[in-house]
Parts: structure tokens; C-alpha cells; sequence
């Protein structure tokens, strides 16, 4: 084999060399092209709604006539089912992070659940609404509630919750459930009073996530029968009289604001493209808020704690 | 005298024991119910996958009875909703694949290239700045991408290519291809990362580049999980939803060609889910058929990634 002459040598580092620092800016770019697309995004739907985004928008029912509809009912929609959502996925995701983060026994039905948790994660969400359209429509008879949304987006954000919870405790040292043990702490006061406080920082990050997951969700709530055309608000879980207290608004029709949005994208007319870009605005405000919380939070409890 | 006190104190002794003995019963019943509260959330999940296999089985089942599994496979159209109904999925099938295709061409080098700068180029710093703002992407709601898809990008393409009608597959899937770059590049970045430095420095000692050491050394160290992370953002390509139902149209259409319109497998779910069908009919049941179709083709590649993973796995 001939010995390449020094010049040559040199010749190829330098090659070498350039192509690493052209990689380098490739991958810059790719990075942030990423980043383009949620700035033409933003941008997109802020020139064409920002000039719908006024009070009345917020206060009126949909409508034939683009100029007066607005997002009342599904606004109120999404909050409310936010809250049943909420109810369930978060007792139920912790409990479930919590159990198989520090009690479950090591064996087939931990693996199997462990498994069947990281394959619901990549179930398409679409199908969670089949699922729910045959279980909670039809077969309980919950109908096309709030009720049946509510627990159908807790099914779906339920992964993300107990992923979260198990990550968040196990980033509690060992020394710590230790130490309260040898204090004659039990199991579950250990827990309580000491490992998920320590975590409850990292849960909620978790939780804001997987809400803002849910807020945006479109397609399971289609399938399960949200409507598209509401003019009128679900029951007042408030009451003047005895026993002041109603959960009808539970049982009520409803719409949403990703459900809206869709059903303005869908039409024809370009005018009702305007409310949809405005109704896009708001949910991509509220979603990317909710984000920024939770990295924030995180940033927070990581820097705050140390062990 | 003395006696006595002993007596004494030592029933106090006892009844002190036997009140802790209790209260420890009562806590151990407390522990126990506590307990079994968490294992049932735990095992709630498996019921959630078990309420899905039985709802698509169980409704797809009544479908095939009404439907031959022959025609069902081989029949080119897909015209459930028409007079005289034919039930081919193929049309469906061809618009997903059609999609994803688009999609994954988008979102597998640009989540690659990605993955290769944050985990050898970017500093911590930039790192922890990029990645969260990255990941945003995968948290906008899926209808605004179909809004951005339908009313940004295609009007963008129409005008390099003038002869691409309103609805069409390409922009949905350069859409869905840019939603999933999050999930391949953080799980492909996470599976370079997971490679033993002693590696990375062997390649450097060697006076391999980054560019170098990334492709030749890393990549196929990390292969399962990179493969992990392809598949993950296929299946998402395939499930998503909204941005096919809003840009791609909702004519079933048996072509490969990405410059026209076709409706995907979730797409004919929201079309028919839209309209008031009666509970139990044929086009009811046809939205279950789909959606276990849809499960079967995501199950399959599932499976292919794990033997292809477990055909290239690296142990360190």
C-alpha cells in the first residue's frame, strides 16, 4: 500500500472537516424548520382571525351568518368537559403510577399491564372514539353527553398520565422512602406523606400536558356524536333553590372548540374560514400556554429540588 | 402490695399492646384497601384495551355477516353510503398508505437529521431550548395542522404546481409528516444518547468526524431504537385524523397518486360519524370494520419493527 503524501492527508481532514460543519448547519436548518412551521402557523391563523377575536365572539351561540356566530356553547363545552375528564383520568392515572411504581410485585400481570400501557400510548385516538361510541353510547346508555366525552378523552390522556406519575416518583430517592420506613412509617403513609409530595411537581406537569393533549382532540369526540350546531347552553350546575347543587349539564348535548372549529373549516364559504382561524387561534393560545406551564413547572421543581 | 402494682402495670401494659394491636389491624385493613384501590386503576388500563378489541371484534363481526370478507379485501370501491353499497376497503387502505407514505418521507430524514444535531452538535444550552419549542409541535391540535394543510399549504403548492385540485393527499402528508417530526426525532435522539460513550469515543480516536462517527457508528449502534421511533411515528401517521378528513378529501379513491384527493380509513370514520346513522345498520357497522383494519395495519408494522429490531439489536 502507498503512503498518502502529507498534503493529501491534510486535503481530506479538511474535506472531512467541511462536511461536519456542513452537517452541522443541516441540521440547524431542519431544526428550524420545525420551528418555521409553528411560526407560519401562528402567523397564518392570526392574519386571518385575529380580526374575529372580539367580545362578542365569546358570547354568542353559532350562527348561519358568519359575522354574528361565535363560540359560546362550545367554549363552555370544553371546559365542561375538561372537568369530567379531569375527574377521571387524574385519580385513576395516579393511582395506577403509583402502584405500579412502588407496590406492584414483580410478575406476569405487572409486565402485562406495563406492555398493555405502552401499547395504548400508540392506539390512533380515533379508534378510543369507536370504542367509546360502542361502550359508553350505546352500551350505557350515557348517549351523546358531555359525560360519555368527558371519560372518552380521560381514556385516551389516561397513558400519558400514568407515565408521567411513574417517572415523576421514580425520580424520589430510595434514601427517602428509607429513611420513613425506618421511622415506622407504613407503605402508604410513606407515599403520602412523602413520596408524592416530592413528585407532585413532576405529576402536574404530566397532567397539564395531558389536558392540553385533550383540549385539542377532535376526532374521537366526532365519532362519539358531538354536534356541530349548539344554540343553547348545557343546565346550570349551580341552582338558587334546594338542593343548589345539579350535575344534568353531565347528561347535556354539547359542542366543543376543536369540534367547531372543524365544522368552519368544512364549509365552503371563506367567510366562515375567518371564525375557524380565530376559534385555531384560541385553542393553539390555550394549548401552547398550558405547555409553557408545564415545561416551566418542570424547569422549576428540577432546579428547586435537590437531593 | 407490690404485687398488685406490678399486676397493675402490667395490665396497662397489656391493654396498651392489644389498643396498639388493634389500631395496627386497622391500619393494615387501611394499607390493604389502599392497596387494592391502586391496583385496580392499574389494571383499569387493560380493561380500556380490552373494551377496544371487543367493540371493533364484536361490531366487525356483525358486519361480516351482512358482508363477504372476500369482497371486502378484494372489491375496488368503497361506496357505503350509495344506493347499491359496495364495501371494498382497498380504496381506503391505498389513501392511508398514500398518506403516510407522504408523510413519513417528511418527517424520517428531517427527525433524523434532527436527532443527529441535538444529541452530537447542538450545546446543552441550545438543546434545552430547541427541544421543548420542537415538541410544541406535536401538542398543536390536529385540526388546526388540517386547517394549515387545507388553507396554507395547498393554496402554497397550487402555486408550483398549478393542476393540484383543493383536496389532495400531498399536503396533508407533508402536514401529518411535519406533526410526527417530534416523535421520531426525541426517541431517536434518546436512542443515540443511550449509546455507551466508550463508542463514540472509540470513532473519535479514530479521527472519525461527528458527521462520520453519527452515520457509521451510531446510527447502527442505536438501530432498535431509532426502528422504535420510525414505527411509532408510522403508526401515528397512519391513525391521524383530522388533517386527512379536512385536506384529503372524503371521495374514497383506489389511487396511488398523491396529487389527488382520497379519503384515508379515519377520514370515511368522521364522514360517516358526521351524518345521524341508525344504531346497528350496515354503514354503522362499517366504521368498526375500518377501525379494525386500521388496528390490524398499525399491529402488523408493529410487529415487523420488532423483528426487524430484534434482527439488528446491539447489546453493550
Amino acid at each position: 500500500m502507498e503512503t498518502p503524501s502529507v498534503a493529501a492527508i491534510e486535503k481530506r481532514v479538511a474535506a472531512n472537516k467541511a462536511r461536519d460543519q456542513t452537517f452541522a448547519i443541516i441540521g440547524l436548518i431542519c431544526t428550524l424548520v420545525g420551528m418555521l412551521t409553528l411560526a407560519a402557523l401562528l402567523f397564518d391563523l392570526a392574519s386571518d382571525g385575529l380580526a374575529r377575536i372580539k367580545p362578542h365572539f365569546f358570547t354568542s351561540f353559532p350562527s348561519r351568518f358568519p359575522g354574528q356566530a361565535g363560540i359560546l356553547s362550545s367554549w363552555v363545552g370544553t371546559i365542561l368537559v375538561m372537568i369530567v375528564t379531569a375527574m377521571a383520568a387524574v385519580p385513576i392515572g395516579i393511582g395506577a403510577g403509583v402502584y405500579l411504581e412502588d407496590y406492584a410485585p414483580k410478575h406476569w400481570l405487572t409486565a402485562l399491564i406495563e406492555i398493555n400501557i405502552a401499547n395504548l400510548a400508540g392506539v390512533p385516538s380515533i379508534v378510543y372514539g369507536l370504542m367509546a361510541l360502542g361502550l359508553f353510547v350505546y352500551q350505557f346508555k350515557f348517549g351523546q353527553s358531555i359525560m360519555s366525552a368527558g371519560l372518552t378523552l380521560a381514556l385516551l390522556i389516561l397513558p400519558i398520565v400514568i407515565v408521567a406519575t411513574r417517572e415523576a416518583i421514580r425520580a424520589v430517592p430510595g434514601s427517602m422512602r428509607e429513611a420513613a420506613y425506618a421511622l415506622g412509617a407504613t407503605k402508604w403513609q410513606t407515599t403520602s406523606d412523602h413520596v408524592l409530595p416530592y413528585s407532585m411537581g413532576g405529576i402536574l406537569t404530566g397532567v397539564i400536558i395531558a389536558l392540553s393533549r385533550a383540549i385539542g382532540e377532535t376526532a374521537p369526540l366526532i365519532t362519539i356524536g358531538a354536534l356541530t350546531f349548539i344554540a343553547f347552553l348545557p343546565d346550570a350546575p349551580v341552582k338558587a333553590e334546594f338542593p343548589y347543587i345539579s350535575f344534568d349539564w353531565l347528561w347535556s348535548p354539547y359542542s366543543v372548540m376543536p369540534i367547531q372549529m372543524f365544522n368552519w373549516v368544512s364549509r365552503p364559504q371563506a367567510e366562515f374560514h375567518l371564525n375557524a382561524a380565530a376559534t385555531g387561534l384560541i385553542l393553539m393560545i390555550m394549548t401552547l400556554a398550558m405547555n409553557g406551564v408545564a415545561i416551566y413547572f418542570r424547569y422549576r421543581f428540577r432546579k428547586r429540588i435537590k437531593w | 402490695m407490690a404485687n398488685t402494682e406490678v399486676a397493675v402495670e402490667l395490665s396497662a401494659v397489656r391493654h396498651h399492646i392489644r389498643a396498639h394491636s388493634r389500631s395496627m389491624t386497622s391500619q393494615k385493613i387501611r394499607e390493604r384497601i389502599i392497596e387494592s384501590a391502586m391496583f385496580l386503576c392499574a389494571v383499569f388500563s387493560v380493561a380500556i384495551t380490552a373494551g377496544i378489541v371487543w367493540v371493533l371484534v364484536y361490531e366487525s363481526w356483525n358486519f361480516f355477516r351482512n358482508v363477504s370478507m372476500i369482497d371486502f379485501l378484494t372489491d375496488t370501491q368503497w361506496t357505503v353510503l350509495f344506493e347499491n353499497p359496495r364495501y371494498g376497503i382497498m380504496p381506503l387502505v391505498t389513501g392511508t398508505l398514500v398518506t403516510s407514505f407522504i408523510a413519513l418521507i417528511v418527517a424520517l430524514p428531517l427527525g433524523t437529521t434532527i436527532a443527529i444535531y441535538l444529541s452530537e452538535y447542538a450545546n446543552p444550552t441550545v438543546r434545552e431550548i430547541l427541544k421543548p419549542i420542537l415538541e410544541l409541535l406535536s401538542a398543536v391540535p390536529t385540526v388546526v395542522f388540517g386547517y394549515f394543510a387545507l388553507l396554507f399549504v395547498t393554496p402554497m403548492l397550487q402555486r408550483i404546481l398549478p393542476d393540484l385540485p383543493g383536496f389532495n393527499m400531498l399536503s396533508a402528508g407533508i402536514v401529518i409528516g411535519i406533526m410526527i417530526v417530534p416523535y421520531v426525532s426525541s426517541l431517536s435522539e434518546d436512542a443515540m444518547k443511550a449509546v455507551p460513550v466508550t463508542i463514540r469515543e472509540g470513532s473519535y480516536a479514530m479521527g472519525a468526524t461527528r458527521v462520520q462517527t453519527a452515520l457509521r457508528v451510531l446510527m447502527p449502534a442505536a438501530f432498535s431504537g431509532i426502528a422504535s421511533a420510525y414505527v411509532l411515528g408510522f403508526s401515528r401517521a397512519v391513525g391521524e385524523t383530522m388533517v386527512v378528513a379536512i385536506a384529503a378529501g372524503t371521495q374514497p379513491n383506489l389511487t396511488l397518486n398523491p396529487m389527488e384527493g382520497a379519503a384515508t380509513i379515519t377520514a370515511y370514520i368522521v364522514q360517516v360519524s358526521l351524518g345521524d346513522l341508525p344504531h346497528g345498520s350496515v354503514a354503522y357497522q362499517s366504521i368498526f370494520a375500518a377501525g379494525l383494519t386500521l388496528m390490524v395495519m398499525t399491529l402488523i408494522f408493529n410487529i415487523g419493527g420488532y423483528f426487524l429490531r430484534k434482527r439488528f439489536r446491539e447489546v453493550y
